[in-house]
């Protein structure tokens, strides 16, 4: 408990961080977007050119401190100003609209991807030698190509060549959105290569992590141990050399999450999936300044609840962090 | 603690490894070597080792000298690259057929069922050998899970009594093995050794890890529970004192060979070997008269690159030329009991403690036999 | 997942001067052959292209397939592929390597400082670490990026090594509070010995495994980042990389028309130097740990591999008695 609560209060300032650094971009890097944004969108209306003031320190009203104030309770009342783009949208309805697709998509082939790689990383681990260690050289060349490149080669085979799936949108224009079947139908047969792709491509960095840290566990002597009880080989493998190797893979998983963001957000942009990556990419393609920091701060607090659920599996996971007080 | 043979144990006269149809556990002849690429290094070489039932016979030797590779190998536990290159194992318990089961012989399936059940082993760190996520009823319980099958509540009753025989409280039935102290590990660690009563115990060098104090209530512990549970026991260790006080008979290895067996009264009082001298020089009696300690000089070999002949040569204060071509083969002692064996047919018996004679031809024994204590 | 996961660090096995090439593992060595056919390349290609990658042939009207004249064919405006490759592979080794060795400089400082002084210093640096280990990356440098839109490779380097350093730093500092409680260090610190000749002299030498693997996978990272930027649009396009190259393919509707040779050829560059980079990493964990080494030793043939609940192999020479 005292874990989660020291984690809890790391994450708390890791978010403060995320929040300044955000604060301190528009006003340390040269150039100034609200200018650039009035000139493009003379329609702003007084409030709107007031928060875009808060937000970005134009015309750097009052001291940095002043406007950090203004900032953050400008932020902790939920405004995180106009989107110039989709003027008048605030950047928190248009995260609204593409936070639930992405999470849908990301989120289930994140869990898929770390589920399978760590079943196979289970079996390549435990069957040193046999037909996993073979596929090696190509799950490691998968591991390092560039994920887009597999969602080109992807979109060119299933969608353009083959016309399996399709490989653009999130779901068939023209659809009503909503809890009905058509729009089910068509949203799960538009995710089903980009899910593919991000499983494919994150899968085979799960599966080598655990094959290497299974093969070290098994070398432990209470596998040793576990063998010369004579339990059945099963209970071997997972009660006592996995259920033990998977423990750095979940700690591990923070490292890795910053991996999983990028990838999916390249993912997005390729396959023009209506999530939060293909949104990012249109506001910097249109200087859209407001919705990237929206952003950004929303993909970082994904982020950090992310790692803190990863924490508190790992807590469960690993009674040895219940006793003691630091970890 | 007066050093005395624990011959009394079982009332039997310490007797020369028990003939072949009396032995619990036989080993004979077993060879075991580790292959790195093209070379190979012999681990064990040709040893020959019985244990009656009952039987508490301990393994003395340094590191590297193969007694946890005899045991180990001895029930197959080995990983590569080793491998085992001949000899024979049998087990003779009271649960299988008469004629004895070659563990050699028996394929991944069989050996699942001997294990444990017939042959356990306390592992020297209770702390790695015990799995650190799982509660301690969960590592006791699976084992009876594998073979025996209970009901729920017989299973409870069951964890329940093996915790008492160590003197653990019930109620750490549902601690993990990081909340238990060291000494309360190797009690686990026995409790699960013996959870379904299996006629031998090995133990590899069980109380190394602990202080001097847990120590001895660990081993008294032991001496106990055999009295009361009947089984044999392989306690390895590199502590021959300590062999002196709990074994029946004694074995010494070194440099993976046999290099001495005999009862503990013999090994004490007439150590035949150099080495086993040796050892017996290296630590003080408490009681009895002043010297200063001997020791061994030199180093333990490098088993890749063994001289011919016995490999204690560079070490050994007697030996000459004929050493450098012997079979290392152990042969009966001249002037000692039945079952007194040594692997070098020059230097005879004398007392350890207190007068080295070197001999090269059979001497009369001549100091009269001094006190123990 | 570049990343390696950071293990419990394990007792490092540092070979001898003399030692150190053959105890490389078979991984290592192709990975490190592979990625010095591309250093070779980086540091020759802009020479030995045959043409200017930026130059456009006002004729073309379609991506043309490679021909004796243009080995890796044409793009869409006229402009020949290979050299582009060529050059555009200097940029993104140059890319990686200085974001590597930025990165693993501030890693090792920083890592090596929180693991050896402790106390205030380490809880300090350790929260540091931390907060840019889970701050996301990509997004960041895309949001930075887009106010930089016209930054070359040295503020790029500055920018991807300053969110790429922390997960070095938490490796190198865990390894260094392992051998910090080691006994010659404490010899060393009674005899007086200076802190930072302890440091450079007696931790160093066993974390140079754990510091070459640092500077790998950071290399990675920046490959792969800066090529994912680029292919967004994000990133500088006064220079020639493979990202720039995949932006154009795709802006030139490349893959709809079947243009291959345009999009393959960066495509598979790219994965092949991340591939040397991750076997180059690979061997390293196999140096640094030695359980993960292949077991020597041939098998028969016929004979399956051995699973770990297998057991001991006997193999009689004779008859048992």
């Amino acid at each position: 408990m005292q874990f989660i609560i020291r984690r809890l209060g790391f994450y708390a300032v890791a978010a403060w961080a995320a929040v300044t650094v955000n604060f301190f971009i528009p006003r340390v890097l040269p150039g100034t977007p609200v200018e650039a944004m009035l000139a493009q969108h003379p329609q702003l209306t007084a409030a709107a050119v007031r928060a875009l003031d808060i937000e970005f320190g134009v015309g750097r009203q009052g001291s940095l401190v002043h406007q950090y104030g203004a900032y953050l309770s400008q932020l902790f009342s939920g405004n995180l100003g106009v989107s110039t783009s989709a003027y008048p949208a605030t950047v928190t309805s248009v995260l609204g609209t593409t936070i639930p697709w992405t999470l849908m998509l990301v989120g289930l082939a994140t869990i898929v991807s770390f589920v399978l790689g760590t079943l196979l990383g289970i079996l390549a681990g435990w069957r040193r030698g046999g037909r996993f260690d073979q596929l090696l050289p190509a799950f490691t060349f998968l591991q390092a190509t560039p994920y887009f490149f597999l969602a080109l080669v992807a979109i060119q085979l299933f969608s353009n060549d083959w016309h399996l799936f399709p490989g653009y949108g999130g779901y068939t224009l023209g659809d009503h959105i909503g809890f009905n079947g058509a729009f089910i139908s068509s949203a799960l047969r538009h995710g089903i290569l980009p899910a593919a792709t991000i499983i494919v491509t994150s899968m085979a960095g799960w599966m080598l992590q655990m094959r290497n840290v299974m093969i070290t566990t098994i070398g432990e002597d209470y596998v040793l141990a576990a063998e010369a009880k004579g339990l059945s080989t099963r209970r071997v493998m997972f009660t006592y050399a996995a259920r033990n190797a998977i423990l750095p893979n979940i700690a591990g998983f923070a490292l890795a999450i910053g991996f999983v963001v990028a990838g999916a957000l390249v993912m997005e942009i390729v396959f023009s999936y209506p999530g939060v990556g293909y949104t990012l990419y249109n506001a910097v393609t249109q200087d859209d300044f407001p919705v990237m920091q929206g952003i950004f701060l929303a993909i970082s607090g994904a982020v950090l609840l992310a790692c803190l659920l990863a924490d508190v599996i790992y807590v469960i996971a690993d009674p040895r962090t219940r006793t003691r007080a630091a970890y | 603690m007066t050093p005395a043979p624990a011959g009394a144990v079982n009332g039997s006269q310490p007797e020369q490894p028990p003939a072949g149809s009396q032995a619990v556990l036989e080993i004979r002849d077993l060879s075991i070597v580790y292959r790195a690429g093209d070379a190979e290094v012999k681990a064990v070489d040709h040893v020959d080792l019985a244990l009656a039932p009952g039987e508490t016979v301990g393994l003395a030797g340094e590191s590297g000298s193969g007694k946890s590779t005899l045991a180990l190998g001895a029930c197959r536990l080995l990983r590569p690259p080793a491998v085992i290159t001949g000899g024979s194992v049998i087990y003779r318990g009271s649960r299988v057929a008469k004629e004895g089961v070659e563990i050699l012989d028996q394929g991944s399936r069989e050996l699942r069922k001997l294990r444990w059940r017939e042959i356990s082993i306390v592992f020297q760190s209770a702390m790695n050998a015990l799995n650190p996520v799982l509660r301690v009823r969960d590592q006791l319980g699976d084992v009876l899970d594998a073979h025996l099958h209970l009901k729920r509540d017989e299973k409870r009753a069951r964890l329940e009594t093996l915790l008492d025989l160590v003197g653990i409280p019930r109620d750490r039935l549902r601690s993990y093995p990081h909340e238990l102290s060291g000494g309360m590990r190797q009690r686990v660690m026995i409790a699960m050794a013996l959870a379904v009563d299996p006629e031998v115990v090995i133990m590899d060098e069980p109380t190394t890890a602990l202080d001097v104090v847990v120590q001895r209530e660990i081993l008294a512990q032991i001496v106990e529970l055999q009295k009361r549970l009947h089984f044999a026991v392989l306690f390895i260790t590199h502590d021959l004192s300590l062999l002196l006080e709990i074994a029946d008979r004694i074995a010494v290895m070194y440099a993976g060979q046999l290099v001495e067996v005999g009862s503990a009264e013999q090994i004490h009082n007439r150590p035949a070997h150099p080495y086993t001298r040796g050892l017996l020089a290296s630590f003080p009696s408490v009681h009895g008269t002043r010297r200063t300690l001997a020791g061994i000089p030199g180093t333990p070999p490098d088993l890749r690159s063994l001289p011919p002949g016995c490999p204690f040569v560079p070490r050994c204060r007697y030996a000459a030329e004929p050493c450098r071509s012997i079979d290392m083969r152990v042969r009966p002692v001249a002037g000692s009991g039945a079952g007194h064996l040594s692997a070098c047919p020059f230097v005879v018996p004398e007392p350890a403690i207190g007068t080295p004679h070197p001999q090269m031809s059979t001497a009369a024994k001549t100091a009269p036999e001094e006190s123990r204590s | 997942m570049a990343v390696a996961v950071s293990l419990p660090p394990s007792p490092a096995v540092v070979p001898r001067r003399g030692q150190f090439l053959r105890a490389m593992p078979a991984k290592a060595k192709v990975g490190g052959a592979i990625l010095a056919v591309f250093v070779l390349i980086a540091i020759i290609g802009p020479a030995i292209a045959p043409f200017d990658p930026s130059a456009t042939n006002p004729l073309a009207t379609a991506p043309a397939p490679p021909t004796l004249h243009h080995l890796l064919g044409t793009t869409s405006t006229g402009g020949d592929v290979l050299s582009q490759l060529l050059v555009g592979l200097r940029s993104s080794v140059l890319l990686g390597v200085l974001t590597a060795s930025i990165a693993t400089l501030l890693s090792m400082a920083t890592g090596l400082t929180a693991g050896f002084l402790g106390g205030v210093a380490d809880e300090g640096l350790s929260l540091l670490m931390n907060v840019f280990i889970v701050l996301p990356a990509l997004p960041l440098l895309i949001v930075l990026l887009g106010y930089l839109p016209h930054s070359g490779d040295l503020p790029t380097a500055i920018v991807l090594s300053a969110l790429g350093w922390s997960w070095g730093a938490r490796v190198i500092r865990a390894q260094t509070l392992t051998l910090r409680g080691r006994d010659y260090i404490a010899a060393a610190r009674e005899t007086g010995e200076r802190t930072w000749r302890i440091v450079v002299f007696e931790i160093l030498p066993n974390e140079v495994s754990l510091i070459a693997a640092n500077f790998v996978g950071t290399f990675l990272y920046a490959i792969l980042t800066s090529v994912a930027l680029a292919f967004i649009g994000v990133a500088n396009f006064s220079t020639w990389n493979l990202g720039t190259i995949l932006f154009w393919a795709q802006n030139g509707n490349a893959f709809n028309i079947g243009a291959w040779w345009w999009y393959v050829p960066p495509g598979v560059a790219a994965a092949l130097l991340g591939m040397s980079l991750v076997l180059l990493n690979f061997g390293l964990d196999e140096l640094g740990n030695p359980r993960l080494r292949d077991s020597s030793g041939r098998r028969k043939r016929h004979q399956r591999a051995w699973r770990p609940t297998d057991p001991t192999p006997v193999e009689r020479r004779g008859p048992a008695t």
